[in-house]
């Protein structure tokens, strides 16, 4: 075989490389502060190209309808939707902010909303909230107020959830065991999942499963004995209140009303109840896209969380924020104040999947599985307190998995696994 | 004409030499200067001298994930004799479907670390997996292999083990095609039983393909990552992946979880000193024992 370089595409791929090493080398840091412009709302003629970073594929059909809504306004508008699944969503999500290249619009959750917002990563929308384009008023408290930071507000939530019990009514049924009303204490639950999963045992199926992690399972139980996760700056890990909650979780397990720790390990609580081997699961108000199709489906219904001292249960809700470097800001703004407006999210609940937050339009999630009683995840809004947070919150989630199990597995006592978390913890939030 | 014998030879490496450049030098260079710094998450770097590396040699963990490493490094070595033994065998002349074990031998290691992993988890389940159901058969109660502490890296190393035998008998086989069949028909002339061609003409004559497997295995080793993170990190809350985590696995968590850029950096660079070091050291001791015509 004889091949004939060409010099023209030899030096071509040289210069070429020589370019690479020289924008390599400065890709500095341009300073793009986060400041609140005045907004107004775009003539229906604004020309312009935006990309939009989620991490739900399942709910791209949904936001799908909705740019097909906002592109019949504005057909100028060019709205380019970018998945990534949530595992790898905020490494990536991280590595775009450090090079300045967030996609426009882009889903944010909790956790780690201050950490974007304390480095100027993102854009207030004081500007749409002042010229009426998006309303606060119009969502939960708790959860607007997740996505303020020094006063500043920086997005409204597009939809929210709720933690509540799921009761697989064929397991109760298999068990002889009554469903419990709706009005229950934390000692019903507990020999309830007991009874169960006795009546259960020679087939391997579960009462309950045990606390794996904070929003689902441990900070509910935290709050509704009365207790709280952060507060102003430090841990509350070390008090009664705290040890009471986490003390719920070993409980369940050394009655046998839980499977091991080991074997939630290894088959995760979810995995379970889908497969029609547990009787209650402690879940999310997303977890209904999981049960749609299943043979379980018509089973299922929902019940509050068991009441504590107090009642309670954590809230949270995912919002829209743009980049604070879009160069397409005003666009950007316009979308965002759209996916947060009553018909956008309307369209949300109507997808079934998830709780829109516009209060007013969750209606028709509660009708999207009639038997189940979802009507729960809306009631407990009332007695709902936002997801623990912090700056950078990932540093102590980490030591929660990290220290926590020899609490559930009862390797050490509740109290010592507190304390020691506690000290760990305090000494992460310090360093924010 | 000398000006240009001058030139042109620089000129047809400048391009593997830009890409080594930009993608290897200077990366490292970097990283060695993180390493001595304290990283924003966004950038923005304070520089800190050494305390990233005596918080990090302070902390029992980095002790930890080097004899995770160092363990799951060795049980993958085992792929080597595993091997030689294979490709011999599938060398026997007449061998029927030669290519179609070859294939099968080859597939996990060409298959993605990640859909490999889903499968191994599936497999060393407690309660529904199949290893557990087998040693039933026995009436042995098999472990939580990968949510048990001190099981699930050797479980995750077993993988590991299975999946590069493929490319190791590839190797060893085009080593052995080499072998002149004319020392196999003299040794047999002397009497030479099967075993002892094998240990005596086989194994020695290998030793270059031998040497260059050992090498790249425990590189590859040393990089361990995917496989730990899809067996054990992928649940969220698994803590056994904190007594099994592998370096890199721990310059992962620091990285990109808990934003330790700078300790990260420094986790990359005692990778670096380790792997060269294991490199030099093979590298010297291999005057001893391959042997090159």
């Amino acid at each position: 075989m004889t091949t004939q370089f060409s010099r023209r595409s030899m030096l071509t791929g040289v210069l070429g490389l020589g370019v690479l090493v020289t924008t390599a080398a400065c890709g500095g840091d341009e300073d793009s502060a986060a400041s609140s412009e005045k907004y107004t709302e775009p003539g229906t003629d604004l020309k312009a190209k935006l990309t939009y970073g989620v991490w739900d594929q399942t709910q791209v059909e949904a936001i799908q309808k909705n740019l097909d809504a906002f592109n019949a306004k504005y057909p100028g508008i060019e709205v380019a939707i970018s998945v990534t699944p949530f595992a790898q969503y905020f490494t990536k999500l991280q590595t775009q902010a450090s090079s300045d290249t967030l996609p426009d619009l882009f889903w944010m959750n909790g956790p780690n909303f201050q950490l974007y917002a304390g480095n100027g990563k993102v854009d207030p929308i004081t500007g749409p909230v002042e010229a009426g384009a998006i309303d606060p008023k119009n969502y939960p408290e708790a959860l607007t107020t997740l996505y303020s930071l020094e006063g500043v507000q920086y997005g409204v939530p597009k939809d929210m959830d709720t933690i509540g019990v799921w009761v697989n009514r064929a397991v109760f049924e298999r068990a002889g065991v009554e469903v419990p009303g709706e009005d229950w204490t934390w000692d019903e639950f507990q020999s309830t999942a007991a009874a169960v999963s006795k009546a259960l045992k020679s087939e391997g199926t579960y009462g309950a499963a045990g606390g794996m992690d904070g929003q689902t399972t441990y900070y509910n139980t935290v709050f509704e004995a009365g207790g709280e996760i952060v507060k102003d700056g430090t841990s509350q890990y070390n008090t009664p209140q705290a040890q009471e909650g986490i003390g719920f979780w070993a409980d369940l397990i050394a009655s046998g009303g839980s499977p091991t720790y080991q074997q939630l390990l290894d088959t995760t609580a979810d995995q379970w109840f889908v497969s029609g081997k547990l009787g209650m699961y402690w879940g999310g108000s997303w977890f209904r896209g999981a049960l749609a199709g299943t043979d379980i489906e018509d089973d299922i219904t929902v019940l509050p969380l068991p009441r504590g001292t107090a009642q309670a249960t954590v809230i949270h809700g995912v919002s829209n924020l743009v980049a604070a470097n879009s160069q397409n800001k005003q666009a950007a703004h316009a979308l965002q104040a759209y996916l947060a407006g009553q018909e956008a999210q309307q369209a949300y609940g109507e997808a079934g999947s998830v709780i829109p937050a516009f209060t007013g339009t969750q209606a028709t999630f509660t009708k999207s599985m009639p038997k189940a009683n979802l009507q729960v995840f809306l009631d407990a809004v009332d007695y709902a307190k936002p997801l623990p947070v912090s700056a950078n919150t990932a540093a102590w989630n980490t030591l929660e998995t990290k220290l926590l199990p020899d609490a559930f597995t009862g390797s050490k006592p509740v109290a010592d696994v507190t304390a020691d978390l506690a000290s760990q913890m305090d000494a992460a939030l310090a360093k924010e | 004409m000398k000006r240009r014998d001058g030139f042109w030879p620089w000129l047809f490496i400048a391009p593997l030499t830009a890409g080594v450049s930009v993608f290897y030098l200077w990366p490292i260079v970097k990283t060695a200067w993180l390493s001595l710094t304290e990283s924003g998450v966004f950038g923005g770097t304070t520089f800190t001298g050494l305390d990233n590396y005596t918080s990090l040699f302070q902390d029992g963990d980095l002790y930890r994930s080097i004899g995770n490493t160092l363990l799951y490094t060795a049980i993958v070595l085992l792929n080597i004799p595993i091997a030689i033994v294979v490709a011999s065998l599938m060398n026997t002349p007449g061998l029927r479907g030669a290519s179609v074990y070859r294939v099968l031998y080859f597939l996990p290691y060409v298959a993605m670390p990640t859909a490999v992993a889903m499968v191994w988890r599936i497999i060393f389940n407690g309660d529904f997996g199949v290893v557990n159901y087998v040693l039933g058969w026995f009436g042995i109660d098999g472990p939580y292999w990968i949510s048990t502490p001190g099981f699930a890296i050797v479980a995750v190393s077993v993988v590991g083990l299975w999946s590069s035998v493929g490319f190791s008998v590839i190797v060893l086989g085009s080593g052995l095609k080499q072998i002149p069949p004319e020392l196999y028909e003299a040794a047999e002339l002397d009497g030479a039983s099967r075993v002892r061609q094998f240990f005596s003409i086989t194994v020695p004559l290998l030793t270059p393909s031998i040497a260059f497997l050992s090498i790249v295995t425990v590189i590859s080793g040393f990089q361990l990552f995917d496989l730990l993170y899809a067996v054990l990190g992928n649940s969220y809350s698994n803590p056994t992946i904190y007594s099994s985590m592998s370096l890199v696995y721990m310059f992962y968590e620091a990285g990109f979880v808990t934003n330790e850029k700078g300790l990260a950096a420094a986790i990359a660079m005692v990778v670096l000193v380790l792997v060269a070091l294991a490199t030099l050291v093979q590298f010297r001791l291999q005057k001893r024992w391959v042997h090159i015509d």
